[in-house]
């Protein structure tokens, strides 16, 4: 990559915003040189703030002009490595973009910039009984433009899906710097699903601007049940009794034991004690049809060996039991200095075995693992614990790390569930698909970026290169030539 | 038969067993293919596919073909690709929520593979004999999209075949899934435009315990009703229907569906006909024409789909067009049925009321069918957001426009 581009990309850029928003000190740029996913480190080449569409738009445009690979990062909470700056790129941070657009409680909608706080949405449309429902673990901190672009779900996307499921509509900066509205606020935007293909495409696909998101009625009543179980075989068996009930939960999530001891440690969040798992299960709706459901799903928990059940209906004992779930990942930090958080998805009837086959890795390798998992989807996080001052451990857990996911694709699965591929498991994807499935996928990548440059690197193990006529190739394309990439 | 026409024929016939002349009733929409070609499976769908890539021929993929004079009729349809060979249910895993199925499959037949579980595809069928493939290439969808979404909502995993013969997947067998990118989602409402879908994965949904209909006749002004629809949305009572029905001439119906268990439906049922005041029913069966849509054959068929707050208008511009009215009101998804018969410059002006209406409500009308006449002389699309990158997209996958060409949006 040219200086000489890169120097034409922040002087347009300096055009576009104030001057403050363009950084280009090495010491500030080193800030954002990494997500949620902190062992990947690149310091990008420049960083800046747009403060609305307009300046984003006129920054990729000069991206794209200039040949500049540019990425977009939101609250930078992300933990596949989907937003790591390029040494040679543009970081463009989202985060001043946070105005909520419109808020229309009337027509279940509300549109908002990328750079507004998940709970923000929920926290402008509750008082017109109201919320927005996808609800990752870091909704506190992490932002529209990073959850549609990871396609992000959390506890409750069992019942209400994932944020794929509740945006339908975009303004979205091309890879080419145009800004063109995708979906829209009313359902079934006639033409081809391109907000589809845009969330959940890591970035890839461009930059959104603003997005229409529905909004869901707030329950009439909420029941959050605690099960302690002797083992997370019994807690297993439970989450199957309790579909195979017919009865579709808000969320059912699972601890195992040594993630209930980080837990403890972290939050003293005062689960069973003894337990070898706990189950969290929510019911929301009708106040009359939760009322029902609950009576049969504490009935299965009994029935499956559970010794202590504890219910709550008022937020404040809710927000108890949730605390020690939704702190886990952190809680682990109290029982081993360095973990990795895994997440990879499996059928959820294959989940003894895949847990047991984890504890035999576990063993035979020495390296702990914590398993935190949304049970009534299958999305395990298995946490895998080391210390990285002691020599080998670091790799020892990335070997179990892999492992874990080879299981899930043995069964099935997925490579991730909720977290993405970004930079960390484009590795793995040609394990999960064919050549010519990531082929596939590829042409709408080359529909949306021929150039490659809208987050290059991440998703795909090899980048497709574009435009070319099937079976009429003329030489190698200098990318092949310089070994970057195949042609398929 | 010219010779490059024999040829092919040669060509597709070894790739695949059933291979046929067509009949008046293999048109589509009005346009005679030259050959009929009946693949029994996925690698038969590829050959075939890799077949009439040699030969430049132009295909048409086809399920039941009870919705394949939607949208404008191809500029050339030279293999009819019959995807009824294609029928079977593959993998039911009920402890899973989860059911794969062949893309020819009939909606009814995977709906009786899974009865038997208690589960069910959460997509109701609209037009009787609906196969899975023609379902997602049309992105049909009923009441029941009010609580469990649309095909986009479901689908999990898809095999297609493009239009170069090239096999691929995305998605799989999980719920939860962000690995790459969602191909399924650009199939579904593509008309065949895009690859042929062979196979697909879908999340299942429990049926019910208990059903209750709770229905009121429409009141005549638009006001009324666009009332009532909000006082049920925006309740607490988790309807999994808010359904329209409102004749040109008159009358009509609002029907809300519950469904839980049989304790909590009740009171939900009595809670929304206390909405929806005196003269409110609860049945235990659906009101007439449930899920179908309104129309006729030879009527023009319009999908309007709207913001919440703009229902009383819709309505209004509904009644005014001379339209039969029925769909999702609790969505903003309605259809429109107005009289074929009619002149088109009279048609044409009715489609315009519908669709500034619905523009006005940040939503869209598109004439789904029409007779051929009417299909040319009004914009059956209308304005859609994005075309340029749906042509890019269109490109990348089906550079030679060899896929239904010329029944999408903008040309595609």
């Amino acid at each position: 990559m040219s200086g000489v581009a890169l120097a034409a990309v922040a002087e347009r850029a300096r055009e576009l915003m104030p001057r403050d928003r363009v950084i280009t000190d090495h010491a500030r740029l080193r800030t954002y040189e990494c997500d949620g996913l902190a062992h990947y480190r690149v310091t990008p080449a420049l960083v800046v703030m747009p403060d609305d569409a307009a300046q984003l738009a006129g920054v990729v445009r000069a991206c794209a002009e200039n040949g500049v690979p540019f990425v977009a990062r939101g609250a930078g909470t992300g933990l596949s490595g989907g937003a790591l700056p390029h040494a040679d790129g543009v970081l463009i941070v989202t985060s001043r973009m946070r105005t909520v657009r419109e808020l229309r409680p009337e027509d279940q909608r509300a549109v908002v910039e990328p750079g507004v706080i998940n709970l923000d949405v929920t926290r402008a449309a509750t008082p017109h009984g109201y919320y927005y429902a996808p609800d990752p673990s870091s909704q506190q901190i992490c932002s529209i433009g990073g959850n549609v672009a990871e396609n992000s779900g959390g506890a409750h996307c069992l019942k209400y899906g994932f944020t794929t499921n509740h945006v339908l509509g975009a303004e979205l900066v091309t890879p080419q710097g145009e800004l063109v509205e995708i979906g829209g606020a009313a359902p079934d935007t006639p033409g081809y699903d391109l907000l589809g293909a845009v969330v959940g495409s890591e970035g890839t696909l461009g930059v959104v601007t603003s997005a229409t998101v529905r909004l869901v009625r707030v329950p009439e009543e909420v029941r959050t049940l605690l099960a302690g179980f002797e083992s997370t075989d019994q807690a297993g068996a439970a989450t199957s009794g309790i579909i195979a009930a017919g009865v579709l939960p808000a969320a059912i999530e699972m601890m195992d034991a040594l993630a209930i001891e980080a837990a403890e440690a972290a939050v003293h969040c005062d689960y069973p004690h003894g337990a070898g798992a706990v189950l969290v299960i929510e019911l929301d709706g009708a106040a009359a049809e939760v009322g029902a459901e609950y009576d049969e799903v504490e009935r299965l928990c009994r029935e499956n060996g559970a010794f202590e059940l504890r219910l709550a209906t008022d937020p404040v004992d809710r927000a108890l039991i949730w605390k020690g779930r939704k702190s886990a990942f952190a809680a682990v930090g109290r029982i081993s200095p360095d973990y990795i958080v895994q997440d990879g998805v499996i059928p959820r009837t294959a989940l003894p075995e895949v847990l047991k086959a984890i504890a035999d890795l576990s063993e035979s390798s020495g390296v702990r693992v914590a398993n935190v998992f949304h049970a009534g989807d299958g999305n395990l996080h298995p946490l895998v614990l080391f210390d990285d001052s002691v020599e080998g451990a670091g790799q020892a857990a990335e070997e179990v790390s892999g492992a874990i996911l080879d299981l899930c694709i043995g069964h099935g699965g997925s490579i991730t569930g909720e977290h993405g591929v970004g930079i960390d498991k484009a590795k793995y994807m040609p394990r999960m698909y064919d050549e010519d499935d990531l082929d596939t996928m590829q042409l709408v990548r080359c529909a949306f970026d021929p150039d490659n440059l809208s987050n290059p690197g991440k998703v795909f193990p090899t980048p497709r290169l574009c435009g070319e006529v099937p079976g009429r190739h003329k030489g190698a394309h200098p990318l092949q030539e310089a070994g970057v990439a195949e042609v398929f | 038969m010219t010779v490059l026409e024999r040829t092919a024929r040669e060509a597709v016939g070894s790739a695949c067993e059933e291979v046929r002349d067509p009949t008046a009733a293999d048109e589509v929409d009005g346009v005679a293919p030259l050959l009929v070609a009946r693949p029994a499976s996925t690698e038969q769908v590829a050959e075939v596919m890799r077949a009439a890539a040699a030969h430049g021929l132009t295909v048409v993929p086809r399920g039941a073909g009870t919705k394949l004079s939607w949208g404008l009729p191809p500029l050339s349809a030279d293999l009819l690709l019959d995807l009824g060979g294609l029928d079977r249910v593959l993998d039911h895993a009920a402890g899973d929520l989860v059911v794969a199925t062949q893309a020819g499959a009939r909606m009814a037949t995977v709906q009786q593979a899974l009865a038997g579980s208690r589960q069910r595809l959460a997509v109701d069928e609209t037009v009787p004999g609906a196969t899975v493939g023609g379902t997602l290439a049309t992105n049909a969808s009923g009441p029941r999209r009010m609580l469990t979404g649309t095909a986009r909502d479901l689908l999990i995993g898809v095999t297609v075949v493009r239009a170069d013969g090239v096999v691929a997947k995305a998605g799989g067998r999980v719920v939860k899934n962000v690995a790459g990118y969602d191909l399924g989602k650009l199939v579904i409402g593509s008309l065949g435009t895009l690859a042929v879908v062979t196979e697909a994965l879908f999340r299942l949904h429990p049926v019910a315990e208990a059903q209750r209909w709770v229905s009121v006749a429409a009141a005549d002004a638009p006001a009324d009703v666009h009332r009532l629809v909000q006082a049920v949305v925006h309740a607490q009572a988790v309807p999994s229907a808010v359904e329209v029905d409102r004749p040109a001439g008159g009358g009509g119906r609002l029907g809300v569906l519950l469904e839980g268990r049989r304790d909590g439906v009740e009171q939900r049922a009595a809670t929304v006909a206390g909405l929806l005041g005196a003269g409110a029913t609860i049945d235990e069966e659906p009101p007439a024409g449930w899920t179908s849509y309104p129309w006729q054959e030879a009527d023009v068929a319009v999908k309007l789909t709207f913001v919440l707050s703009g229902l009383e208008d819709v309505l209004a511009a509904a009644r005014e067009a001379g339209a039969d009215l029925r769909g999702s009101a609790g969505t903003g998804v309605v259809y429109a049925a107005l009289p074929g018969d009619q002149p088109t410059d009279r048609l044409a002006a009715a489609v315009r009321t519908l669709r500034s209406a619905c523009a006005r409500h940040r939503g869209h009308a598109v004439v789904l069918d029409a007779p051929a006449e009417v299909k040319r002389a009004v914009d059956v699309w209308g304005p859609v957001p994005g075309v340029g990158l749906m042509r890019r997209v269109k490109d990348q996958f089906d550079p030679e426009h060899r896929l239904s060409p010329g029944r999408f949006v903008g040309g595609i």
